[in-house]
């Protein structure tokens, strides 16, 4: 129970992270939307922006353990409380490198909630480029870093 | 090309568990096993060399395929950075998910 399943999909370039959470879509949700709570679980990122609206931009900007700055940012594409979040994620440095984040919480009985990440790539040079950056930063600079790169995923 | 646009295709990914399987194959022994024509697997075959995920050795006048082992365990050391990472993430937020069922009980 609890654990972490991560899934690379070649096939439609899709990225997915699941987990099950002994919390209600509720709490989840909250977790999710609320910038003072965001924080709180993700470390040293700020939130800049967080317009919760079909349309609305997001932007989160992660401080790495060695100074450097990372920023990211999209746009809210589908918003039902409490169950879904459908947004565009872009690594500012690497703009134009738009892929579509789902959220997706659904209530699996006993107060729990499976929570889906689903990361969906333009192609598969967008995929191998998120990867590639993820095993570079991994090695060169411990987790920290590499989690500054693959939070928003 | 890179490595994932090299798995990016089905038949490609069939080829690395063929030649998995089997420790090392030539060309012709990989063409029996599919109905595509051995040109397309030749192509194939150089997709996944250049990706560095086969290496070939010609022994007389035969081309031997093996695996890359470095560069599949570099993909399967990825995917398990990742599985770290977010469980660390989401051990946090279920600490956060605590505190909030706290709070929530006390109004």
């Amino acid at each position: 129970m609890n654990d972490t399943q991560f899934e690379v999909d070649r096939d439609n370039l899709e990225v997915r992270i699941t987990r099950v959470f002994n919390a209600t879509p509720d709490k989840l949700w909250a977790a999710y939307t609320k910038p003072e709570l965001i924080v709180k679980w993700w470390d040293n990122t700020e939130v800049d922006k967080n317009d919760l609206k079909v349309g609305g931009a997001w932007r989160y900007v992660s401080h790495g353990g060695d100074g450097s700055v990372h920023a990211f940012r999209g746009e809210f594409k589908e918003i039902e409380e409490p169950k879904k979040i459908v947004r565009t994620f872009e690594y500012e440095p690497m703009a134009g490198h738009v892929m579509t984040e789902t959220l997706n919480l659904e209530p699996v009985g006993d107060g729990k909630t499976k929570v889906t990440t689903i990361s969906k790539f333009d192609n598969a040079q967008d995929l191998e480029g998120m990867v590639s950056m993820g095993m570079k930063e991994g090695s060169s600079a411990g987790l920290d870093r590499l989690a500054t790169v693959v939070e928003n995923i | 090309m890179d490595t994932f646009q090299a798995l990016s295709d089905p038949n490609r990914r069939r080829i690395i568990e063929l030649i998995a399987t089997k420790g090392q194959l030539t060309a012709s022994d990989i063409s029996e096993n599919f109905k595509i024509s051995s040109s397309a697997i030749s192509q194939h075959l150089k997709v996944l060399r250049e990706a560095k995920l086969i290496d070939m050795e010609k022994r007389a006048q035969q081309r031997i395929y093996t695996i890359n082992t470095a560069s599949i365990h570099e993909i399967e050391e990825w995917a398990r950075k990742m599985v770290k990472t977010w469980d660390e993430r989401f051990k946090k937020l279920d600490k956060l998910l605590e505190d909030l069922k706290k709070k929530g009980g006390k109004k």
